[in-house]
């Protein structure tokens, strides 16, 4: 870990001017992946500026939905009365994550900002476009069964590791942001970026923003739901195919759908084509099937990840079906609905 | 046979039941210290660099900005190492096998990923961490060989065999024809992954400096004797000179039986700078050493139509370094399991591009009874035949691969007893005939078998004139129970209350014994405490009989028991003397004995020793999504006396556990290109977490074993064998599909198998 | 600007306030050290563990103001003012609500041979009392998952679970 100077402002005008313009710092909250990669050198900041004091932990009211302050813990938000209610499907995706100790300090902000889980991003040892432009894609090639089968390019084939972030697709949250020029909203979708020819660079966050908040909109998803995530164990295991499903249904029709995949790509993949494909439609296993082959067309295996693209499918259509039998699954019991 | 503990009380108070672990009060409050939280005045902190590649050469390595960091105190190199023994021999530690053992800093040359290739030691640890991210090395780098499956081409009969590692016995019978002419043929190659030990306490040694010059290392060790003659062999150290302890290991699995390059380092350092120093590996340099590595094995089965064995042919090729003819025991399992006349086994090694595999838990059976054991069942198969009677029909009743009959093997009472447990009964036997709701359901077993063996080994007793009783030897408590089975052999043998003993252990200073492993610890150590105990236990009867006006006046050893801290007449409790009476009235400051245990060399001449295990396991799993649950285990365990029923579940559920992660989880995986294990974390190679561990039932059926006076035969390796297979097999029933390929992750059940 | 450092390189430390086991603490930090090299390497606060250092494992895990964490993944700087308890703390903790000796789940954990070479325990244990602390994890299977953050390689698992489940049946461990 290198030396760095430490800041910690009380107000979010003070972070973002303790940021300023240098590339080298680094806000810190959680610190559960920061800490972490500057552990491994890939992360050398400069000057870490400590958020944790700034008044950005409240979840409130806003526009009929809730407003999620940038430094509630993952914990807080996934036991919280409203969002347990009104979003069991955020809830559901961030227990499925981490473990209880990290959820305890990983911040709101921080799981969007988190970095990808790539082996050779992670080891210094190793050429890595997303660590050190222009260097190579090291997994390419290499051990990439963990790897993206959507939205890769030939310099980046890291996938985003977040379930938090997937059922914020889901729910078309919106990222507040503060900065040197002032405040703005991003649409999660707009949020994460895909790697293209600049993998450095995760998300469309501008040189000295802070996220402030983090806002769910009124629409939520009560009943038809799920947030199914296969790995290589039962849990503390990042996601090798995730699905947050929500379905609003007339009947057996479906009015309403949105789906989100995690561990596929280097962002949350949402396909808003295969959601309209499933407007309209009986919710049966054919519908759901038809919609996974659409969302899958332009999956590309690695060398050792294929199988991510047959189970990506079934697990589209696995999670549609609990998401329309109003079946959600468990993170606790293990047996898959 | 019954053992009696007490000389002549015909009854154990302690030795058979559930005590709680004795050092369980230190563990729970955090007090216990290892090898790497041992304090020292002048302490400095050493950080390693490892190397980024797998093999070359260093062609430039770069210190000065790490040297110029503030509390730096020297960053030490193959440019600038201090000399040490030039005689590759006297790195050989106790359990090395052939070879010339990797030795750090040595040269510019890189025969490994992850080699150390400096070391930066510092006033404090993060000036440490900080100034070896500085140091800036250059390779000339060459292409790494890891694969062992493309390297099997290249294998060879190791020309040294590895000491104490049976090879293969000769092929008997005609086993290449047999199998030709059988009516019911199996033949499969079967894979695992490379695994890595991953103790949840990496490998971590403090070399303090004493003000006379001489060293005290506490070192991360499963016996502390090897590291002291480690030193002594590549630093020039006489025994006097470096106290070697370890009262706590944090996990071994046979990572800490050799010296590991921390050790060294720590040594090089301390001796060097004239200071102690501690060297703690992260988690990702737990890769840089000793694994489980692969060895690629084609199993052939002839059988006729009723599934009666006639030909077995098990072939083994396993990885080894460039530098180190590892060896292990794979295929000769295979011989004394099942009972055949035509049978060929065969062993050889590959030479890799990696780190000298080494012994982790049950080394080679683990991986030899995985493919034997799924090979046995595919025969079930194929003939029709339930797994659990096909293993019954043939049963070897003897070790055809030495000739001998075994001292003793109850594997028939534990599939009776783990069968009835599981509800084996109501299995349908036909792939894919249970389901539970979207589930499919699988019921598999498999047996598992590890050798019993015993260690020269020696133990110390002192009897302290206040009835205080310490005992100990140098073997480690690696987390198996050690210091609390010797504790209740000791009471029990002298008549003393748990609390009136003390053991101690992991220390050089204590009498001589042994690297804690093979499971050998319990009828070594154990057979020595006692034999200790009981030698006080004659001296103080002796004095006893001596005093005036002795209650014991005229009575024999034999007709005396020692019970709550006396010597009483048996039968008749109004003779007795108290232990503290005798040692008062005769003016006896303490009684002292060693008592030794070896190898009982006449039943060895006659018999062989084994453990054995019926292990049953259920699997679910979600077909559509290739989701493996393991949702219950029964381990039925044959493995001769139980000193501590409590102790001893709990080493068969931790084999269990680790034998899931075989299964199911574990894969370090190996980049071929760059020769290095890319997944070297612990969120990314997979151990088993809580979620994945159902309930599980271990069963100890009764086994009467001669091989020692304790009647024990070790429990440390036995729990993991045969799980792997059990659950591989579960799988197979379940699905339908087999599975040649551990472990059986999401992909493989999906795939084509 | 409640702290500022400095700048970058300097070796300047900072002084924080920490309560410690019960113990007020005042302590000059460097701003890279963790809690968990602070507790380690300068207060010999032995007992938590580092297993990974990376929050892989859970062998570090401590309670923050009654909150498990993995206190490898925090800086000891920015938890300025914070109450931690450690294993060491445990038997103290127990002892403030007029318990004797050991917590209820350290004994708990003696009994059911919850720990084999006992690396993982402290953080089992800090782990298990912030599960019951937590108050969301009732059946077997909710215990499993929610100490799933603790890895133990010598495989006591069932026997955790046992141990944590007699606990909260006693009425939980606070």
């Amino acid at each position: 870990m290198n030396r760095f100077d430490y800041v910690r402002p009380n107000t979010v005008a003070e972070a973002v001017q303790a940021l300023g313009a240098d590339p080298a710092a680094r806000f810190i909250a959680g610190g559960t992946n920061l800490i972490d990669l500057m552990k491994y050198d890939v992360e050398r900041p400069g000057r870490l500026v400590d958020i944790t004091r700034l008044p950005l932990r409240d979840i409130e009211e806003r526009d009929g939905g809730l407003r999620i302050g940038a430094l509630v813990t993952n914990a807080t938000v996934a036991y919280d009365s409203a969002v347990k209610e009104r979003y069991p499907l955020l809830s559901s995706a961030i227990l499925a994550g981490a473990s209880a100790q990290l959820r305890n300090a990983a911040s709101t902000g921080g799981n969007l900002l988190q970095r990808t889980r790539c082996y050779y991003f992670y080891d210094t040892a190793t050429p890595c476009n997303k660590r050190e432009p222009g260097t190579g894609c090291s997994a390419i090639g290499g051990v990439n069964r963990i790897h993206a089968i959507l939205g890769a390019s030939e310099h980046c084939i890291a996938t985003h590791p977040s379930d938090m972030a997937v059922a914020l697709a889901a729910l078309e949250a919106v990222v507040q942001v503060s900065g040197p020029n002032g405040d703005r909203a991003i649409p999660i979708a707009e949020f994460h970026r895909l790697p293209g020819d600049d993998p450095a660079k995760d998300t469309n966050l501008a040189p000295g923003e802070i996220i402030v908040a983090v806002d769910l909109p009124a629409k939520s998803f009560t009943t038809n739901f799920t947030y199914l995530k296969l790995r290589d164990r039962l849990s503390y295991a990042f996601a090798l195919v995730s699905v947050a499903a929500a379905l609003e249904l007339d009947g057996q029709t479906i009015r309403t759908a949105r789906l989100a995949l995690g561990g596929v790509a280097h962002k949350p993949w949402r396909n808003t084509e295969a959601e309209a494909l499933l407007q309209g439609e009986p919710a049966t296993r054919e519908t759901f099937a038809a919609a996974a082959d659409l969302i899958l067309r332009e999956a590309k295996p690695q060398s050792t990840n294929g199988f991510k693209i047959e189970l990506a499918r079934r697990a589209i259509v696995r999670g549609l079906e609990q998401a329309a039998a109003g079946t959600p699954q468990s993170q606790s019991d293990k047996r898959i609905q | 046979m019954t053992v009696q503990f007490s000389p002549a009380a015909g009854r154990d108070r302690f030795v058979g039941q559930a005590i709680s672990r004795i050092d369980g009060p230190a563990k729970v409050t955090g007090l216990a210290k290892y090898a790497g939280e041992f304090a020292a005045p002048d302490l400095t902190y050493g950080v390693v660099v490892s190397s980024a590649v797998a093999k070359g050469r260093i062609a430039r390595i770069d210190a000065a900005s790490a040297e110029a960091v503030p509390g730096v105190v020297k960053v030490i190199t193959h440019e600038n190492r201090p000399a040490t023994s030039q005689k590759p021999e006297d790195y050989q530690d106790a359990v090395a096998p052939p070879g010339a053992p990797f030795q750090a800093l040595a040269s510019d040359s890189i025969v490994f990923s992850g080699q150390p290739v400096a070391l930066v030691v510092a006033e404090d640890f993060e000036t440490a961490r900080y100034a070896a991210s500085l140091v800036r090395v250059e390779y000339e780098t060459a292409a790494p060989l890891t694969d062992v499956a493309a390297q099997a081409g290249e294998a060879y009969d190791p020309p040294t065999k590895r000491n104490g590692i049976k090879p293969p016995p000769e092929p008997w019978g005609d086993a290449a024809g047999a199998f030709d002419a059988s009516e019911i043929r199996v033949n499969g190659r079967y894979r695992m992954a490379d695994e890595h030990h991953n103790p949840m306490e990496p490998h971590a040694s403090t070399v303090v400096v004493e003000k006379d010059g001489t060293y005290t290392v506490y070192d991360k060790i499963q016996g502390v004797a090897n590291t002291q003659a480690y030193l002594g062999g590549a630093f020039g150290l006489k025994p006097e000179q470096v106290r070697v302890l370890n009262p706590y290991l944090g996990g071994g699995f046979g990572s800490g039986l050799r010296p590991q390059y921390q050790l060294f380092l720590a040594m090089l350092a301390a001796k060097d700078l004239g200071r102690s120093v501690r060297v703690t590996l992260t988690r990702d340099q737990m890769w840089s050493f000793t694994y489980r590595s692969e060895a690629v094995q084609t199993v052939s089965l002839g059988a006729d139509r009723s599934g009666k064995l006639q030909a077995l042919k098990h072939d083994a090729v396993q990885g080894t370094s460039t530098y180190e003819d590892y060896q292990e025991v794979i295929v000769n399992w295979s011989g004394v399991l099942y009972e055949c006349d035509n049978v060929a086994l065969t062993y050889s090694l590959t030479k890799l591009d990696t780190p000298t595999p080494g012994d982790m838990r049950a080394p080679g059976a683990v991986t030899g009874v995985y493919a034997i054991e799924t090979a046995m069942d595919e025969l079930a198969y194929a003939s029709g035949q339930d797994p659990v009677q096909l293993r019954l029909k043939n049963y070897s009743e003897g070790d055809q691969t030495e000739d001998k009959p075994f001292g003793s093997k109850e594997l028939r009472e534990a599939f009776r007893q783990g069968a009835e447990a599981f509800g084996w009964a109501s299995r349908k036997p036909e792939p894919r005939s249970m389901r539970e709701s979207k589930e499919l359901v699988g019921w598999g077993m498999a047996t598992g078998i590890w050798e019993s063996m015993m260690m020269q080994s020696s133990a110390r007793a002192v009897l302290g004139a206040d009835g205080r009783l310490e005992v100990g030897n140098q073997t480690g408590d690696i987390g198996t129970g050690t210091y609390t089975i010797l504790t209740q052999i000791a009471a029990d043998t002298l008549g003393l209350p748990l609390d009136h003993v003390t053991t101690k252990l992991g220390d050089t200073h204590l009498a001589q014994a042994p690297v804690a492993g093979g499971s050998w610890t319990a009828a070594s150590s154990g057979t020595a405490v006692m034999k200790a105990c009981r030698d006080i236990a004659e001296q103080a009867f002796r004095l006893a009989r001596g005093m005036e006006n002795s209650p014991l006046a005229n009575v024999d050893f034999e007709r005396v028991v020692f019970t709550n801290g006396r010597i009483e007449v048996a039968g008749d409790p109004s003779k007795s003397v108290a232990l503290t009476d005798v040692m008062k009235a005769t003016g006896t400051e303490k009684l002292e004995a060693t008592g030794e245990a070896a190898p009982d060399k006449d039943f060895e001449e006659k018999y062989n020793a084994y453990t054995h295990s019926a292990v049953f396991a259920e699997v679910k799993i979600d077909e559509e999504l290739g989701v493996v649950r393991c949702t219950r285990v029964v381990s039925a365990i044959a493995a001769g006396k139980v000193l501590n029923p409590k102790t001893a579940r709990s080493q068969i559920l931790g084999g269990v556990v680790m034998g899931i992660g075989s299964a199911l989880h574990e894969e370090s995986m190996l980049d071929h290109r760059i020769g290095r294990f890319m997944n070297h974390n612990l969120g990314e190679y997979h151990v088993p977490v809580h979620a994945d561990i159902p309930d599980i039932d271990v069963i100890f059926v009764d086994e009467e074993d001669k091989a020692n006076p304790l009647g024990v035969k070790g429990l440390g390796e036995i729990g993991i064998v045969g799980v792997a297979a059990a659950i591989s097999n579960a799988v197979f029933h379940a699905t339908g599909k087999r599975i040649r390929h551990l472990p059986i992750t999401i992909d493989k059940v999906l795939g084509e198998g | 600007m409640l702290i500022d450092s400095g700048s970058p390189g300097a070796a300047g430390t900072i002084g924080i306030s920490l309560t410690i086991n019960g113990e007020r603490r005042n302590i000059q930090v460097a701003p890279w050290t963790t809690l968990l090299d602070l507790l380690r390497e300068r207060l010999d606060l032995t007992g938590t563990k580092k297993g990974c250092d990376h929050g892989q494992c859970g062998a570090c895990t401590v309670l923050v103001d009654g909150t498990r964490i993995n206190s490898c993944l925090t800086l000891a700087v920015m938890k300025d003012g914070a109450e931690i308890t450690t294993v060491e703390g445990l038997a103290s903790l127990a002892a403030r609500e007029g318990k004797n000796s050991l917590h209820p789940i350290q004994e708990a954990f003696v009994e059911h041979d919850a720990f084999q070479c006992g690396y993982c325990t402290p953080g089992q244990l800090c782990s298990s009392v912030g599960l019951m602390n937590e108050g969301h994890a009732h059946s077997r299977d909710e215990i499993r998952e929610a100490m799933s953050g603790n890895i133990c390689r010598c495989g006591a698992y069932t026997n955790i679970v046992d141990a944590i489940e007699d606990v909260m049946q006693q009425g939980g461990a606070r």
